[in-house]
C-alpha cells in the first residue's frame, strides 16, 4: 500500500472546523456564565443562546480505547464537539439542555468523575514522570493519582475558598507551571552527581558540561579528560546530566519531592507569584506516596479553615504571614527555607515586627 | 496480548475514584507489545525507585528538526517492545477544541502505527503520541500531514503557541485568543520546525489577566488580554448579587487591590481612574459587571520555569496594544523580539536570563518601546545607572 503525499508547514488545521454552531454563532458575544454543579456550567450569550459544559477528569496518559469512549459519548450528546482543558480535563460542549442529564448518567455509570469547575480543585497539572522522562526522580502520574483519590470530594462536589491549583515536576526542568501553582510537588535531588569519567571523556562536550552549570561548580580536567565538581557549590540541578549523561544524578536512595506553596498566575486582587518552599524533602513511596499524600492534605485543610472566602492559598499565607503558615501546619521550619541562591536579598525579613 | 507482566505495584493504582493510568496503559496493552512493556518498565521503576529511559537521540522525519523526541529504554533486551518509544508531537488546534471523527482518525492512525497511548495534552500544548519507533516516523507524518495535521515544536525553536478558550466561549476574552494563536503558529511554521534559535521560544495567548493558559509564568512571550475604558456596571444585576446572598462589601470592595469601589447598598460604583483591571470584581460578579470596550492586549516578556538560573514571571514590556486581524502588529513585535535575543543569546539561555545579563534599555531600545511606569513595580534603588550618549543630546 502506497503512503498519502506528505504535506510540510501546513500547520495545525483551523479551529473552526472544529467549533459547534452554537459558538460558532455566538463567538465573542457571550454574556456570562453561571457555575451549576461542581461539574456543568452553562453559558449564555447576547443572544439568549445557552451552551453547556460538562467537565470531566482524566488522567492525561489517556489510551486510544478511552478516547474512542469519550468520542462515542460527544457524539451521542453533543453532535460529536468537545474539548479539551488547559488543565488536560475533558469538555463535553452540549447544545441540547435536554441532552445534559442523559450524559451525565452516563458518565456516571462509566465512573467518570465530572468536576473541576468553580472554587475547588481542577485536574493536577503534571509531568511524564517514569512512564517517559529520562530525568524523573519520581513518578508524576502514580502521585496525582494517590492525591486526587484523597481528594476526589474537592473535584466533585466540595468547595474551597477560592479554586486551588496543584501541580506535579519530575524533576526542577518543571514542565507544567508547577512554579506558581497554589500547592505544588517538585522531584529534587539531594547528593553530588557521580561522575563516569571514562565515559565523559567519550561521549561528552567538555565546554558545553562546564558552562551547563549554573552555579560554576564544574571544572575540566584535562588529566581524565573529564570533569571536576565542587561539591560545596553543586545544588543538584541536574544541568549537567541533561547535557552529559555519564554524569549520574540519580540516586534512587536520596532522590525525593519538595513540596512548594502560595503560587497564582491569575492577576486578580494580587500578583502572580512564585510558589514558596513549604517542605523541603518527603522520600519517594510508591506506589501511593502516603506522606506526600498526607502532607498536601494537611496544607489543604489548614487553608480551608483559615482563609477567608476568595482568598488563594498564597493570598491567606501572605496576609497571616508565613510564621503562621509553619505554625498553622505544624510543618518544621529548616536551613532549607533560607534563599542561598539568588533571591536571598528578597526573602529576608527587613522589619522588627513579625509574628510568634 | 498483554498480560506479560505481574504488575501487584501498579495495580495498587487501579483502586479509588480518580481515573487511573494504569489502566489507560492495560488498556493498550492487551493490543500492543509497547504498551505492554510499557506497563512492565514502569512496574521495575515503581519497584527500585528511578527511571530507566535514555537520553533522547536525534530523529525526525525529512526536512523537519523538532517535532519528535526521540525515546529509548535503557533496558531494550529486558522490554525489546520499548527499545524505541519515541514521541510525536501533533500541533493541537487552538483551543483545544475536536470533532469526535478528527479524534478517531488520529486515533486509528496512532493504533495502526503506535503504542496507543497519548498525552491529551503536552505541558506545551501539543497532542502527544506517546511512543512509536523510528521506522514509523515518516509513516505517520505522511498519513497525519495528508490529512492536514502537522508536527508541533522541539528543541531550540518556536514551541508549538497555546490559548485559552477565549471568545470561543467566554465572557472575559478581551482579545481572539484562539485567532492569535493560529495566526502566529502559522507565521512561525518554519521557525517551529527548523530549530534556529539559541533555545525556546514560548508564545502563550490568555484572554483575561486570569490567565487560564498560565502565559505570565510559562511563556517566553506572554499576550494578555485588557481594557483601557470604564467597567460597565447594570445596577440591577447588582441588586440581584446581593439578594442572592453575596456580601458586595466584603466580597468585592473590601477586597479590590486599588480601593477604587464602594457600594451603599443600593449603587456600586468604581472609580475606574484608579482601577488596575485585575479582573476579581468582574470574574465574581459576571453578570453585573463588564469591562470597557476598548480592549487589547499587555505584551509580557521572560517567564520560564527553574532551569538554569532560576524561574522567572514575565515581564510588561507593552502596558496596551490593540490587536486586530491578522495582528501584524504583534508579529513584527514578535519578530523583532526574536531577533534581537537570536543575536544576542548564548546556547541553552532563554530570552528572560538574557534580558536579566544584557539589561532591559537593549532590549526595549531593540523592539523600539520607550520607557514606561508601567513596566516596573518600582524604579531602581541604587545610584549606579549607565548613561549613552543619545541620553546627551
Amino acid at each position: 500500500m502506497s503512503l498519502p503525499e506528505r504535506k510540510t508547514d501546513i500547520g495545525p488545521p483551523h479551529y473552526e472546523k472544529f467549533l459547534p454552531p452554537v459558538i460558532k454563532k455566538n463567538y465573542g458575544k457571550w454574556d456570562h456564565h453561571e457555575v451549576l454543579t461542581g461539574g456543568t456550567m452553562v453559558h449564555v450569550a447576547q443572544s439568549g443562546d445557552k451552551l453547556y459544559t460538562v467537565r470531566v477528569a482524566s488522567p492525561r496518559i489517556l489510551s486510544t480505547d478511552t478516547i474512542r469512549e469519550i468520542c462515542d459519548m460527544a457524539e451521542k450528546y453533543c453532535d460529536g464537539y468537545l474539548r479539551f482543558t488547559t488543565r488536560n480535563n475533558v469538555e463535553f460542549l452540549v447544545s441540547d439542555k435536554s441532552k445534559v442529564d442523559p450524559l451525565l448518567a452516563e458518565l456516571k455509570a462509566k465512573k467518570y468523575s465530572v468536576g473541576g469547575i468553580g472554587p475547588r480543585i481542577s485536574n493536577i497539572v503534571h509531568t511524564q514522570g517514569w512512564v517517559h522522562c529520562h530525568s524523573a526522580c519520581t513518578d508524576a502520574s502514580g502521585i496525582v493519582k494517590s492525591v486526587m483519590d484523597e481528594l476526589h470530594d474537592y473535584f466533585t462536589t466540595k468547595t474551597l475558598p477560592n479554586k486551588v491549583r496543584l501541580a506535579v515536576a519530575c524533576c526542577v526542568n518543571m514542565c507544567g507551571a508547577v512554579h506558581c501553582s497554589d500547592i505544588a510537588v517538585v522531584a529534587i535531588h539531594r547528593k553530588v552527581p557521580v561522575i563516569d569519567h571514562e565515559t565523559v571523556g567519550k561521549m561528552c562536550e567538555i565546554p558545553t558540561t562546564v558552562s551547563s552549570c549554573p552555579t560554576s561548580a564544574i571544572r575540566p580536567n584535562p588529566k581524565t579528560k573529564s570533569i571536576t565538581i565542587n561539591e560545596e557549590k553543586c545544588m543538584y540541578c541536574g544541568n549537567c546530566f541533561t547535557v552529559c549523561p555519564p554524569i549520574e544524578i540519580h540516586n534512587p536512595q536520596q532522590d525525593g519531592v519538595a513540596i512548594v506553596v502560595g503560587g497564582k498566575v491569575g492577576s486578580l486582587r494580587t500578583d502572580p507569584k512564585f510558589s514558596k518552599l513549604a517542605i523541603p524533602y518527603i522520600e519517594n513511596e510508591p506506589p501511593r506516596w502516603p506522606k506526600v499524600v498526607a502532607a498536601i492534605k494537611n496544607i489543604l485543610d489548614v487553608y480551608a479553615a483559615n482563609a477567608k472566602k476568595h482568598e488563594r492559598v498564597g493570598e491567606w499565607i501572605e496576609r497571616v504571614g508565613w510564621e503562621d503558615f509553619f505554625k498553622l501546619t505544624g510543618i518544621p521550619f529548616t536551613f532549607q527555607h533560607i534563599d542561598d541562591f539568588t533571591f536571598m536579598r528578597d526573602t529576608m525579613r527587613n522589619s522588627a515586627a513579625f509574628k510568634y | 496480548m498483554g498480560g506479560k507482566y505481574k504488575t501487584p505495584m501498579l495495580d495498587e493504582l487501579e483502586k479509588g475514584p480518580w481515573p487511573s493510568f494504569v489502566t489507560e496503559i492495560k488498556k493498550a496493552a492487551k493490543r500492543t507489545e509497547m504498551a505492554d512493556d510499557e506497563l512492565g518498565q514502569v512496574e521495575k521503576s515503581y519497584v527500585t525507585k528511578r527511571g530507566y529511559w535514555k537520553h533522547g537521540g536525534i530523529v525526525g522525519v525529512l526536512g523537519y528538526g523538532g517535532g519528535v523526541i526521540g525515546r529509548y529504554s535503557s533496558l531494550p533486551n529486558e522490554f525489546p517492545g520499548i527499545a524505541h518509544f519515541h514521541t510525536v508531537r501533533l500541533n493541537q488546534p487552538s483551543g483545544f477544541f475536536y470533532t469526535a471523527e478528527s479524534l478517531r482518525m488520529i486515533m486509528d492512525i496512532w493504533d495502526k502505527y503506535g503504542s496507543g497511548l497519548t498525552n491529551m495534552h503536552g505541558s506545551t500544548g501539543d497532542l502527544v503520541l506517546l511512543g512509536t519507533t523510528t521506522e514509523n516516523l515518516e509513516v505517520l507524518f505522511a498519513e497525519y500531514s495528508s490529512r492536514g495535521w502537522d508536527l508541533g515544536g522541539s528543541g531550540s525553536a518556536m514551541r508549538t503557541p497555546s490559548c485559552c478558550v477565549g471568545q470561543a466561549r467566554c465572557e472575559w476574552a478581551c482579545i481572539d485568543t484562539m485567532n492569535i494563536c493560529n495566526e502566529v503558529t502559522q507565521y512561525y511554521q518554519d521557525q517551529l520546525h527548523r530549530p534556529s534559535f539559541p533555545y525556546k521560544f514560548k508564545i502563550k495567548v490568555a484572554g483575561c489577566a486570569c490567565d487560564c493558559v498560565a502565559a505570565i509564568a510559562r511563556a517566553d512571550l506572554s499576550i494578555i488580554g485588557t481594557w483601557k475604558d470604564n467597567i460597565r456596571i447594570d445596577q440591577a444585576e447588582v441588586k440581584k448579587y446581593a439578594d442572592a446572598g453575596m456580601n458586595i462589601q466584603a466580597e468585592i470592595v473590601d477586597m479590590c487591590p486599588t480601593s477604587c469601589m464602594s457600594y451603599d447598598g443600593k449603587t456600586l460604583k468604581v472609580n475606574d481612574a484608579q482601577c488596575s483591571r485585575c479582573m476579581h470584581c468582574i470574574a465574581k460578579m459576571t453578570k453585573a459587571l463588564k469591562q470597557g470596550k476598548v480592549k487589547g492586549a499587555s505584551i509580557l516578556v521572560g517567564s520560564k520555569a527553574p532551569i538554569v538560573v532560576g524561574s522567572l514571571l514575565s515581564w510588561v514590556v507593552v502596558p496596551f496594544m490593540e490587536l486586530e486581524a491578522p495582528f501584524d502588529n504583534l508579529k513584527d513585535l514578535a519578530d523583532k523580539m526574536i531577533e534581537w535575543w537570536d543575536d544576542n543569546a548564548k546556547p541553552r539561555e532563554r530570552i528572560g536570563e538574557l534580558i536579566e545579563v544584557k539589561g532591559m534599555r537593549p532590549f526595549l531600545e531593540a523592539i523600539e518601546m520607550p520607557p514606561v511606569p508601567q513596566q516596573v513595580k518600582a524604579p531602581r534603588k541604587d545610584p549606579f545607572f549607565f548613561w549613552s550618549e543619545s541620553d546627551f543630546n
